[in-house]
């Protein structure tokens, strides 16, 4: 027997002086779980965000140490899921964490049977470039009428319903200036 | 959301909500704790049927015969709210005497038009009095008058432009009979046409029985009234048909005729499946509308401003639509800045037009066909997610560029490397000349904006950290795009590039180059231009201007900065307010949570009942009041009465609570709007062993279809060949996973959680072809065959439907092929054809005909041989499944 346990910490004996009939409780917890602390408790900040799965708009916390997210969970503020979250809400801690996700710009040149990395600001110019050069190919001013058309229908763009309404406004209003209308996202489907 | 546990009765039908909104549910099961009747219509039994106090297995597609005969029982026992429906539906409304209906025509209403495959929808308007003398501007309508044809309608997708009300109509004086026995009423046409929608029929066309159809009946009406509401639930199990948008027009129909509309614990609730999926319609990145529901312009329909104004919007008809101009010209004005002017009629010219569907399918079709050059995909993976994914892994081996901005590698980024193409053998990686750009996205934890969620309530979410690497939002990568393409046109002289150059292009960002968030959501809300208040921003949509002296991006969301203050970011915590909690976030229109929330008032004003209080007519200080943002002009008076042919919002009637309808009214026959017919008429899926018990009409006469080698189908209905495919096939959703796997395939908890593709069928259609639980199974449809686990439960029920039992297969359409997943498998969604709703332009995936035999598929070109043998044993053409309207030699068959 270890000589620092003493009857006092007789298992029975513990149960009785924490009030731990049960023995569910204080009494059976070890060293290392008593010396835990939770992640949301040691967190620099609490942000208050939104779930980005469904559209049922959960309400989240977001956990943040040293700049980096280490939990997600329910908000209990919100009145619509009062701190629930459902098991894809719950993992998305791994969402930002993922091991997985990727962090890198990757470029695939025609044929090729491999990526290859780019740089992310060299891989937007190139966009760009197609972009303006694809519009200025397949320009479309006026249809068999003569009626004005003003539009390309060689740049279509699919996606949305799981970005900001910000984003969307940004997304709308330059593919419109531009003259793309195949402008479509999940909403479709 | 919360209004559910104010339902007395709630029917979820086409929606797995247990399962699919799991949060969302504690609602439902709050009010089944106050003793609320719950029901589940659905072909599974799952977790929302195991909580329900009953499960009815549906076939799929049906649903209209089983809401078309609850309309029956409701209209022929007299069990309908009739003072709500006398006052505030359109059912003693007079139709034009020229309607023909469905029961008349075998199938067809009056108006169809064999060549285009549309209807023409002038016989549908509202009857009118052409009396002389009468001087009322109502009576002639402007351009808008002119009714647009079906076809044109439909490939704008017009049916999407009522997400925030009803369609502009070429007057406002309407006959009415409010004895409702005039036989040209609503009333009297809803009456006849439902009239042979009976429990009989139920039991055979949906295989539901009799008394379970006598239960849900039972359940309904008795739970709604003045005392009670009843509300419907639904998912894309509703909309994902050819017939979609009338799936839920017949379960608005009902709900207007028990008087469960705009009152609380009533309506019908859509459940969506994105964060923001509500948003991105709001504020649309979608071909057919600009923000706030505003149409695209289309050429030959607006090829001048006029023509754009009225056809948009007429100042003659009742409503808030009747300001649609001020909304055009303030959005004009929050794009192109001081280049637009009154002269230049806002730079009208500057948007580009329309020309036919521009859809998200009929974009694919154009890249097979060499027409797309590049692609955008913004968080979408249409290889797995869309209908066909053979068809769209072969349209993107097309493009010369595609751009995928995505957290992880998904399908839709390798196809070029790892499809199930290249495996097959049909395309060959070093012949795709496709360039391929992956940039990595920004989460939701690190950058801020507005989710738009499924009851419209936009909410704020904060930036917590900095986006790792390369990832970026996509607001700072459209912006920094936008930025370079200006750069790149700066020096042009090209009048084409004057849109993009002219453009209101210039947001404040932070240190890390991402545009500030609020600066944008200021835009959208629209601010004043001129006097005394320039600079501020607008507090209602009711502030805007057609005069240029107000800017606005998104009409519906003005309001939401008001004062300068971001709404969407209101946090008081739940516990601190009332169920409606309006100090959480912020609801368009005008923070409203409950629209057409009038109608929770008598006519007079004065509750329906003390229980069912909700917004009510404050006699004292002679305004509207309650629990919520009256939906109403706050000081018209339950009394008020305008003038014969008064327009616009004082058009309406202080009891007319439909306010952004063209007459007032709840539309139980829609005069206008619906591409497919002012009434939900019941057609059968566009692949269907069964078939149509109620008319000689197989399926929706105007539904969109594309004869193509690569898009065969099924006969149906007893046609020769349509025993090769002889079972229903329908997709869904499981809570671990969401849509096509982008979120959650590549998560190691969700993964784990629902590791494997697998099929559910029941222990029937096991024994009867020898499908083992845990074995694999091969499922062919007539575009391709794919292998899953086999799942045998008592989950499925074989349904007894036209004298025949018909099994159903359910398929969860998670998985891909792919090699970057941490789980991958077969795509349910490669099974699907594409046949659209006419309305919305939007795939059935939620009922095809396929045959199921154990074991996994063949391999390579094996694979292609056994589809295509499936195909010639059917018979299967370009043209089967693809003639619109049913020839009579297979009418009598």
């Amino acid at each position: 027997m270890d000589p620092k346990q003493t009857f006092l910490s007789w298992p029975v004996v513990r149960q009785v002086r924490s009030g731990d009939f049960l023995g569910r409780g204080p009494s059976v917890t070890s060293k290392r779980t008593r010396e835990l602390t939770p992640r949301t408790v040691t967190a620099d900040r609490v942000v208050q965000s939104v779930c980005p799965y469904c559209a049922v708009g959960c309400g989240q916390r977001v956990f943040v140490k040293d700049e980096r997210v280490v939990q997600i969970e329910g908000d209990p503020d919100s009145p619509v899921s009062r701190g629930r979250l459902c098991p894809k809400g719950s993992a998305s801690e791994q969402l930002v964490n993922s091991p997985g996700r990727q962090r890198k710009a990757l470029y695939r040149r025609p044929g090729a049977a491999d990526w290859e990395p780019i740089e992310l600001s060299k891989a937007v110019e190139m966009i760009a470039q197609r972009f303006v050069d694809t519009r200025r190919r397949t320009w479309q001013d006026h249809d068999e009428h003569g009626r004005p058309l003003r539009r390309t229908m060689a740049i279509a763009s699919l996606g949305g319903a799981t970005l900001d309404n910000e984003e969307n406004y940004l997304i709308k209003k330059l593919f419109t200036a531009a003259g793309a209308i195949q402008i479509e996202n999940q909403a479709r489907i | 959301m919360q209004d559910l546990s104010n339902a007395d009765c709630i029917v979820i039908q086409g929606s797995n909500m247990a399962e699919c909104h799991p949060v969302a549910y504690q609602w439902v099961m709050e009010a089944r704790l106050k003793g609320a009747r719950v029901i589940h219509i659905d072909p599974r039994f799952t977790r929302t049927s195991a909580t329900a106090d009953k499960h009815i297995p549906i076939r799929a597609g049906s649903d209209v015969v089983l809401l078309g005969a609850l309309i029956n029982h409701i209209i022929s026992n007299e069990l309908y709210f009739k003072e709500y429906v006398v006052a505030y539906t359109n059912a003693a409304t007079l139709v034009s005497p020229e309607f023909q209906d469905t029961e008349d025509l075998d199938g067809l209403f009056s108006g169809y038009d064999d060549e285009k495959g549309s209807y023409k929808q002038d016989t549908w308007a509202y009857a009118s009095a052409d009396g002389e003398g009468d001087e009322s501007p109502g009576t002639i309508g402007g351009p808008a008058a002119v009714h647009e044809h079906g076809q044109t309608e439909s490939e704008r997708s017009a049916g999407e432009q009522h997400g925030s009300g009803g369609p502009a109509l070429e007057h406002a004086r309407v006959l009415r009979d409010e004895t409702l026995q005039d036989p040209n009423t609503v009333f009297q046409i809803l009456k006849r046409h439902y009239s042979r929608y009976t429990p009989e029929m139920v039991a055979d066309a949906c295989g539901i029985s009799v008394d379970d159809f006598h239960y849900l009946a039972e359940a309904v009406t008795e739970n709604s009234g003045r005392e009670r509401t009843t509300a419907f639930v639904y998912a894309v199990g509703w909309t994902q048909h050819t017939l979609g948008a009338q799936f839920i027009r017949t379960a608005a129909i009902v709900q207007l005729l028990l008087g469960n509309m705009g009152r609380p614990g009533g309506g019908i609730m859509a459940l969506r499946g994105h964060a923001s999926i509500q948003g991105s319609t709001d504020i649309p990145t979608l071909y057919n509308l600009l923000p706030g529901y505003l149409a695209m312009p289309v050429a030959g329909l607006h090829d001048t401003w006029e023509a754009y104004l009225g056809a948009i919007a007429n100042k003659e008809q009742k409503g808030f639509w009747a300001n649609a101009d001020t909304y055009a010209v303030s959005l004009l004005k929050a794009w192109w800045g001081k280049a637009a002017t009154a002269e230049n009629n806002w730079r009208f010219d500057y948007l580009p037009r329309l020309s036919g569907a521009h859809g998200t399918y009929q974009t694919t079709m154009a890249m097979l066909d060499g027409e797309v050059e590049g692609y955008f995909l913004l968080g979408q993976n249409p290889a797995v997610g869309s209908a066909h994914g053979r068809m769209q892994r072969r349209a993107m081996s097309h493009l010369k560029w595609l751009v995928v901005r995505d957290f992880n590698m998904i399908e839709s980024a390798t196809f070029w490397k790892d499809g199930p193409e290249i495996v097959s053998g049909e395309l060959v990686t070093e012949d795709i000349e496709t360039e391929v750009f992956f940039l990595p996205a920004a989460a939701h934890t690190e950058k801020s904006g507005s989710f738009t969620q499924t009851q419209r309530m936009l909410q704020w979410h904060h930036q917590a950290v900095q986006p790792p690497g390369d990832c970026q939002s996509e607001l700072q990568f459209f912006y920094e795009l936008g930025r370079r393409v200006r750069e790149l046109l700066a020096d042009s002289t090209d009048e084409r590039d004057r849109p993009l150059l002219d453009l209101t292009w210039d947001y404040p960002t932070d240190g890390h180059g991402e545009p500030d968030a609020e600066a944008v959501l200021a835009e959208i809300n629209g601010r004043h231009l001129t006097g005394d208040k320039a600079g501020q921003p607008l507090s209602s949509y009711t502030e805007m201007k057609a005069d240029g002296s107000t800017e606005g991006g998104c009409w519906i969301y003005t309001g939401v900065y008001a004062d300068g203050v971001n709404h969407a970011a209101n946090r008081k915590p739940g516990r601190e307010q009332d169920l409606t909690a309006l100090e959480w976030g912020w609801a368009w229109p005008a923070n409203r949570r409950i629209l057409y929330n009038r109608a929770s008032a008598d006519p007079d004003g004065k509750p329906w009942s003390e229980r069912k209080k909700y917004v009510w007519w404050d006699e004292e200080q002679g305004r509207w009041t309650g629990h919520d943002v009256p939906d109403f002009v706050p000081d018209k008076a339950p009394t008020y009465r305008p003038e014969p042919g008064t327009g616009g919002p004082a058009g309406l009637a202080g009891d007319d609570p439909f306010v952004m309808q063209a007459d007032g009214k709840g539309w139980l026959f829609t005069p206008k709007g619906m591409l497919d017919g002012p009434l939900p008429t019941h057609y059968e899926p566009q692949e269907s062993p069964v078939r149509n018990p109620l008319y000689g009409q197989q399926s929706n006469p105007a539904r969109k279809v594309f004869p193509r080698k690569d898009n065969l189908w099924s006969p149906s209905g007893g046609e020769r060949g349509s025993e090769v495919y002889p079972f229903v096939f329908t997709t869904y959703r499981l809570t671990e996973h969401h849509t096509a796997g982008g979120m959650s395939r590549w998560l190691p908890y969700l993964a784990e959680l629902q590791p494997e593709f697998f099929c559910e069928v029941s222990p029937e259609l096991a024994a009867e072809r020898g499908l083992e639980n845990g074995g694999w199974a091969t499922i062919v449809s007539a575009r391709t065959a794919i292998e899953a686990r086999v799942l045998v439960t008592e989950r499925m029920t074989p349904l007894v439907v036209g004298g025949h039992t018909i099994h159903q297969v359910g398929l969860p359409y998670h998985w891909g092929v792919g090699k970057e997943a941490l789980v991958s498998g077969d795509a349910a969604n490669d099974l699907l054809g594409v046949a659209l709703d006419p309305n919305v332009q939007i795939q059935e995936s939620k009922a095809g005909s396929c045959d199921i035999v154990a074991g996994r598929r063949p391999q390579g070109e094996a694979l292609l041989r056994l589809v295509e043998e499936y195909q010639s044993r059917a018979g299967s053409t370009v043209m089967t499944g693809n003639v619109l309207v049913t020839p009579p030699e297979e009418e009598s068959r």
